[in-house]
């Protein structure tokens, strides 16, 4: 008989996740017991110092965690070592929390759509029946979004977190779960919405199901789901590589599907364009961190003496991925789905760092390691794209949210700092001088080129070029192009929107002309601890 | 510290064999006393524009509708006040011994990449001194004429922030110690005289004109920014006295090129062929003011460069040689457009030019001529202002009418004008006793005593100067009356004659800076000691036959001008001489010809090249591309199971990928 054996739980270290889970249930009974008509400001409130509190505890934690300082790998495993609190991590955390507080900060904006948010009054009312108006009628609102959310953020910091395989997998599902539901929950143009929802839950279970055959194969590798152990195993070249090969394969499916990787981004576009946006502005930003950190640990980690096997592939990804991303958006019509084009083509970027090198001892003199590069450009990435949704919210016709490009004409003139906020995001997407994604891709493509991946670098110049058409289209179409009809009109948003995007574009700013700090706290942040 | 640890550095070093050597710059630094109050010379103006131009349009409504009304109080005193610390560092400097005279003064560290420190410093020694006080001086008088000429411009606090402005950029110019703050001073003087020239922005004609300045400048500045370059390539440094110690150590091609381009620089500031062109535009300027500032101050700043840089020049015969020829044909370029023009500001310009071009020939003489340069700039920029603010005065009275040919007469009508533009135009065409005699009988000496065909075309020079000068003052002041119906000249208000009262002093006794050879003897620890030539003939003889061609050109015009009718139309039957002078000599064509139609085939060609070959890639790879997007979208059809199949597609892929790296 397994005798059971009580793991220890370092409850200081594992603060900020418990705050997050802990706010997320106490939700879930907020739901069940407050009045309707306290629920909104509750659970708002609740969310938000949940988030605060969490991240006061991610500082915490990091300046406990910062014990020794040569670059190298700092942290503690936590829960029996399944849950690795190290710089990486702490970097995540860190990067999902304030991200996440301006998605909550954009789900409770009210002021946008008459008094209502973005979301289904009764997400059960079957579209265009008497009970969906009777709801509407009624001001019903679903606030089970915020403990929605707070799952999510919570699956966001246990993912890429885990230290083992499970638990990634736990992550991974605690993860997506809510944001199937979030997806399906728009208040306008609700079949579209739940068809992206479906879709999506469809075919993360699927991607969800490689993941997991490929968590067996390794097992079946390895003998243990623990990543130090796999790493152990990879080393010592145990025999059974084709089962090595095939299970990293098969996890990497997983993960590329949820960064939304060429040849997995076919959900992007349709669930980007489906869900109401501030859920696409809080998954896009989110996921994509959450995600990467993932990806990192499980091929620096468990898979880090096997990169030469792993990377030719990654290679093909990420080309394919800028050069698809950038190309299919190219003849977009609709922003939302330019925008989630736009992230592919960004995943592609992303993945070109994931190529450098990690370790500190094997950089020369000057250059920057792959982790770094890339929490850096996580950084810029998800505050970019959280204004940018955050702008496209504010952009209306008489129908609701305007996502029509063409729709867009004119809207220099209408509303000329909107446009010209929106416009400096696209440009931070570009990776424009004196934006954040400037320094962004500068950073990855020089870990790339450091690491020898030429190759890969070159096609992203390429694939760079093509995406600024891309951006420099909208401008155009914003500034230069006669309005169709009315043309467009902005919502005053409240101070909430109105918060996370000039944030947003604080950040965007200040990343691209001083990015100095923030390269210093990605590269203080270490490698990733076995 | 880094001029002085240069200094210190390079004074081990082995001076270079043979040549004649330029004195090596080696200011004193810390001085103390008046003279750290050096800084101030140029903050006081820039102070100015900076109050007038930067702050005053953030000011509330009532505050800045009060600096529009007094603002111009402000302007003036700065230039006053900068012109009265001026005299008193002249004085001070002249109290020191003679050896003692180069004052240093470091600011601050501008800015510092690699191995390039480039210093904000000073650097006030004899030159610095009479250029101090010639642009303080002349831009006070230009400052408080203008108070009177532009009393009912709605825009007059903006004029004299550009004003504060231009006096702060030369003052920068001149100061400096180091070639990259010269041109900080260099760019800063382009930019206010092209707000200058086009203050007036209403009028096409000045606002073409102000581009013009602009654009022919830049093909100057591109020299001296080259020159520049080369120099912290050869050198490492541009500080003057870094330069001058090392000079003599570099290849003498270096130093070619280096005199050449620096030449190129001089030509575009001081309108010298080949970039002339711009000069005679820049009287669209608004004012006589304007017009003056372009005239009798910027445009000396080519001849302050030759000689600031004399240490280069001294060791590149082939450059100075190249200052001589182009001083020479300007000379008499700018004479003879003089003799054409009927604007009077533009007959003054054509003479600026010529005079210019005398200062030119004066600095490509070397030690002997650099002195004279110097000199001939301080009387000419005397006698020069003072016949420009003359005719400032006469516009104003004709109502702002530029045309000779409607002036004549007014000797009566406006007697101050009318007497003190008299004293300019005796010095400049070298009536004996005045300021300008000595000075260009100076040049036209040393000339004739280096090189006999330049001192007998100076003389000629000399001689259309008379004619033109004469048919000028005979145009405006004598002959008869043929003014325009309604006008009614009459003297101009105090404030605008007393400046010209103070220059017609100056033009007259200008001439005492030579005496003893002062100005020499002033001037020799910075441009070296001359060995002199005998000049062919007895100075004594050389100064009767100018002074006779003199009278011969003023013959000359008294019998083609003075004793004839003249039309108030411009006759159409003229020789083809006359009319190549008044179409500016064909400058205007020969740009065309040799700059701009090529240059246009040239940006055609690459126009065609971008359209066909650049675009044609581009638009083509966007086609490509666009057709790769829209075929690929298909793919993207909406079904789920389509995606699925896809996701499955995707794994097979990367598994198979995997595999067949490491297994194949």
């Amino acid at each position: 008989m397994i005798e059971f054996v009580k793991p220890s739980i370092d409850y200081f270290e594992l603060w900020p996740l418990l705050a997050v889970f802990g706010v997320a249930c106490v939700g879930v009974v907020v739901e069940a017991f407050a009045p309707r008509e306290l629920r909104y400001r509750v659970q708002v409130v609740l969310s938000l110092a949940g988030l605060v509190g969490a991240l006061v505890g991610v500082v915490l934690v990091a300046q406990r965690v910062q014990t020794h300082d040569d670059g190298a790998a700092r942290g503690v495993l936590a829960v029996g070592g399944t849950i690795a609190v190290d710089g990486p991590s702490l970097f995540i955390w860190g990067l999902v929390l304030a991200l996440a507080i301006a998605g909550v900060l954009l789900f409770a904006e009210r002021h946008l759509d008459g008094g209502a948010s973005a979301f289904a009054g009764q997400a059960a009312a079957v579209p265009g029946t008497d009970a969906e108006s009777a709801a509407i009628a009624a001001h019903r609102e679903h606030t089970e979004i915020y403990p929605l959310m707070m799952f999510a953020v919570f699956g966001m910091m246990l993912f890429p977190a885990a230290n083992d395989l499970l638990t990634m997998f736990v992550g991974l599902e605690v993860l997506s779960l809510p944001l199937y539901l979030l997806t399906g929950l728009a208040r306008r143009r609700r079949l579209l919405s739940q068809e992206a929802a479906l879709k999506y839950f469809l075919l993360g279970s699927f991607s969800s199901g490689f993941f997991l055959y490929g968590a067996a194969l390794l097992y079946g590798f390895a003998g243990s789901m623990e990543f130090a152990a796999i790493n152990e195993a990879v080393r010592n070249d145990v025999g059974g590589s084709t089962l090595l090969l095939i299970g990293t394969g098969l996890l990497s499916v997983g993960l590329l599907f949820k960064v939304g990787a060429v040849p997995f981004q076919a959900w992007t576009p349709d669930v980007y364009q489906g869900a109401p946006t501030p859920v696409t502005a809080f998954m896009a930003a989110g996921t994509k961190v959450a995600a990467f950190g993932a990806l990192m640990r499980l091929f620096y980690v468990a898979l880090g003496a096997d990169r030469w096997s792993w990377q030719p592939m990654m290679w093909i990804v990420a080309i394919l991925s800028m050069f698809v991303g950038a190309a299919l958006a190219i003849t977009q019509t609709d922003i939302k789905r330019l925008l989630a084009y736009s992230s592919v083509a960004h995943t592609g970027f992303i993945l070109t760092g994931v190529l450098g090198i990690q370790a500190a001892d094997e950089l020369a003199g000057g250059e920057i390691s792959s982790v770094q590069a890339v929490l850096f450009y996580l950084a810029t990435y998800g505050f970019a794209t959280i204004g940018a949704f955050a702008v496209v919210s504010l952009v209306r016709d008489s129908g609701g949210e305007t996502t029509a490009i063409e729709r867009w004409a004119g809207l220099g003139k209408e509303s000329p700092v909107v446009a010209a906020v929106f416009a400096f995001f696209l440009l931070a997407m570009a990776g424009i001088p004196l934006t954040s994604g400037f320094v962004g891709k500068l950073a990855v493509f020089s870990v790339a080129l450091a690491a020898g991946a030429w190759p890969v670098v070159v096609a992203a110049v390429i694939a760079s070029i093509v995406a600024a058409f891309l951006y420099v289209r909208v401008i155009k179409v914003m500034y230069f192009d006669e309005p169709v009809g009315t043309g467009p009109s902005v919502a005053y948003p409240s101070v909430l929107t109105a918060t996370t995007i000039a944030v947003g574009a604080a950040v965007t700013l200040v990343l691209g002309v001083l990015p100095g700090p923030v390269l210093d706290l990605a590269a203080v942040a270490g490698e990733f601890i076995r | 510290m880094n001029l002085l640890s240069h200094t210190v550095l390079l004074a081990a070093l082995p001076m270079a064999e043979g040549g004649h050597h330029a004195p090596v710059v080696a200011p004193d630094m810390g001085f103390g006393g008046v003279f750290d109050l050096l800084w101030l010379v140029i903050g006081l103006p820039l102070l100015g524009a900076v109050l007038l131009l930067g702050v005053t349009p953030f000011l509330p409504a009532p505050a800045r509708a009060a600096v529009d009304k007094h603002g111009h109080l402000l302007g003036t005193a700065t230039a006053v006040a900068s012109f009265v610390l001026s005299l008193v560092l002249f004085l001070a400097l002249l109290g020191r011994d003679a050896d003692q005279r180069q004052v240093g003064q470091q600011l601050w560290t501008w800015f510092e990449t690699g191995s390039i420190t480039v210093g904000m410093d000073l650097l006030y020694d004899q030159l610095a001194a009479l250029f101090l006080l010639l642009i303080t001086g002349v831009g006070s008088l230009i400052h408080v004429y203008a108070i009177g000429y532009m009393a009912h411009d709605p825009r007059r606090r903006r004029f004299f922030g550009y004003l504060n402005l231009f006096v702060a950029a030369m003052l920068t110019l001149i100061l400096s110690a180091n070639f990259v703050g010269l041109f900080l001073g260099w760019e800063g003087v382009g930019l206010a005289s092209y707000l200058l020239i086009g203050f007036w922005q209403h009028k096409p004609s000045a606002a073409a004109a102000a581009k013009k300045a602009f654009v022919i400048n830049r093909v100057g500045d591109i020299g001296l920014s080259l020159a520049i370059a080369l120099m912290f390539a050869t050198f490492g440094t541009t500080d003057f006295g870094a330069v001058s110690e090392l000079a003599g150590e570099a290849e003498q091609a270096t130093l070619t090129t280096l005199g050449l381009l620096l030449l190129l620089g001089a030509c575009g500031k001081s309108a010298q062929v080949p970039l002339q062109a711009w000069l005679l535009d820049a009287m669209e300027g608004p004012t006589p003011v304007s017009a003056l500032i372009h005239a009798a101050t910027m445009v000396t700043a080519g001849v302050y460069l030759v000689v600031r840089a004399n240490f280069i020049f001294e060791l590149a015969p082939i450059a100075q040689t190249a200052v001589v020829v182009v001083a020479t044909v300007t000379l008499l370029w700018g004479a003879i457009l003089g003799c054409a023009k009927d604007d009077i500001k533009k007959a003054l310009a054509g003479s600026t030019m010529s005079q210019i071009g005398y200062m030119m020939l004066a600095a490509g003489l070397g030690p002997v001529g650099y002195p004279f340069a110097i000199f001939h700039l301080l009387t000419h920029g005397f006698f020069k202002a003072n016949m420009f603010l003359g005719a400032g005065s006469v516009m104003h009275g004709m109502n702002d009418d530029v045309d000779m040919r409607h002036y004549g007469a007014l000797n009566k009508a406006m007697p101050v004008t009318f007497l003190t533009f008299a004293m300019g135009y005796l010095a400049i065409i070298g009536f004996p006793g005045f300021s300008g005699f000595w000075s260009k009988d100076k040049i036209i000496e040393s000339a004739l005593s280096e090189n006999l065909v330049v001192g007998v075309l100076a003389v000629l020079g000399a001689g259309i100067t008379a004619f033109y000068m004469t048919r000028l003052m005979l145009l405006t002041f004598f002959t008869a009356k043929r003014w325009e119906t309604g006008v009614h000249p009459h003297e101009s208000p105090k404030v605008m004659t007393v400046p010209l009262v103070v220059l017609a002093a100056l033009s007259v006794l200008g001439g005492v800076l030579l005496l003893g050879d002062w100005i020499v003897t002033w001037l020799e620890p910075v441009t070296g000691h001359a060995e002199h030539h005998e000049p062919p003939l007895p100075a004594i003889a050389i100064t009767l036959i100018i002074t006779a061609v003199v009278a011969l050109g003023v013959a000359a015009a008294w019998f083609l001008v003075g004793k004839r009718e003249v039309p108030r139309e411009a006759p159409r039957d003229v020789s083809f001489a006359t009319r190549a002078a008044r179409a500016d000599l064909y400058g205007d064509a020969i740009n065309d010809a040799v700059v701009v139609r090529p240059a246009a085939g040239l940006v055609g060609g690459l126009a065609l090249f971008d359209r066909v070959g650049v675009d044609g890639a581009v638009e083509g790879g966007s086609a490509a591309v666009g057709g790769l997007s829209n075929s690929m979208r298909r793919l993207q059809n909406g079904f789920v199971r389509s995606y699925a199949l896809s996701l499955l597609g995707g794994a097979l892929l990367v598994v198979l990928a995997l595999l067949a790296v490491n297994l194949g």
